[in-house]
């Protein structure tokens, strides 16, 4: 079991508000998910030529101020690192993949969340209100997030294994289900020079997913591909640049509920991780059907 | 009448309030505040009574109920009215999955739509929708009524027992060894009476009758596995 929240802020006087208004939404998927939690928050996006790296690292003591000289030292160019405990972005204009095997190569213990211009990741073991005070989830402004509450069914848990999961830039997923054939798809991914972090089963499909969509899919081909190929119980919401995506599989055997306002839209496993947005009760309450792709954008 | 804030109490100490003391009261009438999506409302009553949640409940909303009349306005997540006993469970709003599942008894009454599942493995229940119901409703039902007013999903009524599905609107697909038979006075009687319960307006004349054609009823040597 896990818990799934979305929201995509429509009302641009309560984006600086998101945080505030996700959080109620997070920890009302407690009982679906006490083990882990995490998000992804779009935000406003960093200049053309640079890109965000979110690190995390189970040290709390870790020396990122020598890890902004170092870069410095070896690359020759600047990175501005904003830090929150254990969590770092760093901002920089060089290339991804320089930075990334830079990363790889001189600060392995670092795990690499997301890279992109618009999206933040943070992930972490701990309950779903350990987990957003930890990392001030409350103060996160944007315009939409996707968050999960993880109770873990087939891997360990782990920061890594909480979700959500990214793949290339400023996409990513989060999963509640199982799939029962995620060792096939990771192996079938593997052997086209696609290299996985965890032995998650959510991160073999989005993988699979962000794969299709390399390949020249949109969204909507890719998920259908989807139906096709993993095998499974999955309630799936993705975040992209500027819109969220939801779709259940063909038995929708894993809940999902979305409140249509016009101020906002916001989605849950449940409804109780409604019942606190402002106004819900003039919200367009409904259940998505299996199979079909929802898509909203900012 | 009695009221109960669930911003301010458990649903715990509601249901065990419901069960002890409750049923000792004369006046049994009671309204249920702030339900915000909470599970297990009202589950296992044992009394005649009325209890009335006034918003949205979660899962299990009134299952295991025998004798009380529970009405929800709003709607419901999953399992409501599950293994009902007697009595009945009125949702103003539409029903997520697994609507009456295992219902022995009483009546289930579900305004808006009901989702998947609705009344698999029913035992007796009625359950009455006034608008569609998802893939795979009355999966493997023994016994009692499904009435549909609106439209049915796929694989309805797969590998039906004795219980009769009433469908007004289209059928998407029909599940293994369901079959359309014609209706009887005897079933626009029940339909009328069933129709009358849940308030609903509607011409028994415009419904079909689903039941099993009951060849699975025995192991068949020769089918091949074809099932």
């Amino acid at each position: 079991m896990c818990g799934i929240v979305g929201l995509l802020v429509k009302n641009q006087k309560m984006r600086s508000q998101l945080g505030e208004l996700m959080l109620p939404m997070l920890i009302g998927m407690t009982d679906r998910g006490p083990d882990s939690a995490g998000l992804a928050v779009f935000g406003t996006p960093v200049p053309k030529n640079e890109r965000k790296f979110n690190l995390y690292t189970a040290d709390e003591d870790f020396n990122w101020q020598k890890l902004g000289h170092d870069f410095q030292a070896h690359l020759g160019n600047k990175a501005d690192i904003a830090l929150k405990v254990n969590h770092a972005v760093l901002t920089t204009s060089l290339e991804p993949t320089t930075v990334k095997v830079w990363l790889k190569d001189h600060y392995p213990q670092l795990h690499l969340l997301s890279v992109g211009q618009l999206m933040d990741v943070y992930k972490d073991t701990g309950t779903p209100a350990q987990v957003a005070a930890r990392y001030d989830f409350q103060k996160l402004s944007g315009t939409h997030l996707v968050g999960h509450t993880r109770m873990a069914t087939e891997s360990a848990v782990t920061p890594q294994n909480a979700h959500p999961y990214t793949a290339g830039e400023d996409w990513c997923l989060v999963h509640n289900g199982s799939f029962s054939n995620p060792n096939s798809v990771r192996r079938m991914l593997q052997h086209k020079g696609i290299a996985f972090e965890t032995d998650n089963d959510t991160e073999a499909a989005c993988r699979f997913l962000e794969w299709r969509m390399r390949e020249g899919d949109d969204l909507n081909t890719a998920l259908h591909k989807g139906f096709e190929v993993l095998d499974g119980f999955y309630t799936l919401l993705m975040g992209t640049r500027d819109q969220l995506a939801l779709v259940r599989d063909p038995f929708a055997c894993k809940p999902a509920i979305v409140a249509e306002h016009d101020d906002y839209v916001a989605i849950a496993s449940e409804y109780r991780s409604l019942a606190q947005l402002p106004d819900v009760k003039n919200a367009k309450l409904f259940e998505p059907m299996p199979e079909e792709l929802y898509i909203w954008k900012v | 009448m009695e009221s109960l804030d669930l911003h301010k109490i458990t649903v715990r100490e509601l249901n065990q309030y419901l069960h002890k003391e409750f049923p000792q009261k004369s006046d049994k009438k009671l309204e249920i505040l702030n339900p915000d999506g909470v599970h297990s409302i009202a589950v296992g009553l044992d009394t005649e009574a009325e209890v009335d949640i006034k918003g949205h409940g979660g899962y299990y909303v009134g299952g295991h109920n025998k004798h009380a009349k529970i009405t929800v306005h709003g709607n419901v997540g999953w399992g409501v009215a599950e293994n009902m006993m007697s009595g009945q469970v009125r949702v103003k709003g539409f029903a997520s999955e697994s609507a009456g599942a295992s219902g022995h008894g009483g009546t289930l009454i579900i305004e808006g739509d009901a989702s998947l599942r609705c009344g698999i493995s029913m035992k007796g229940i009625d359950i009455v929708v006034g608008g569609n119901v998802g893939n795979f409703s009355c999966f493997m039902a023994q016994a009692g009524r499904l009435v549909i007013c609106g439209d049915a999903g796929d694989a309805l009524g797969d590998s039906l027992y004795e219980a009769v599905i009433y469908v007004r609107g289209k059928v998407k697909s029909l599940g293994a060894d369901a079959q359309e038979e014609p209706m009887t006075d005897a079933d626009y009687a029940a339909l009328k009476g069933l129709l009358d319960i849940a308030g609903f307006n509607h011409n028994p004349k415009e419904f079909k009758r689903i039941a099993s054609a009951k060849t699975l009823y025995n192991w068949n040597a020769d089918a091949n596995q074809e099932y």
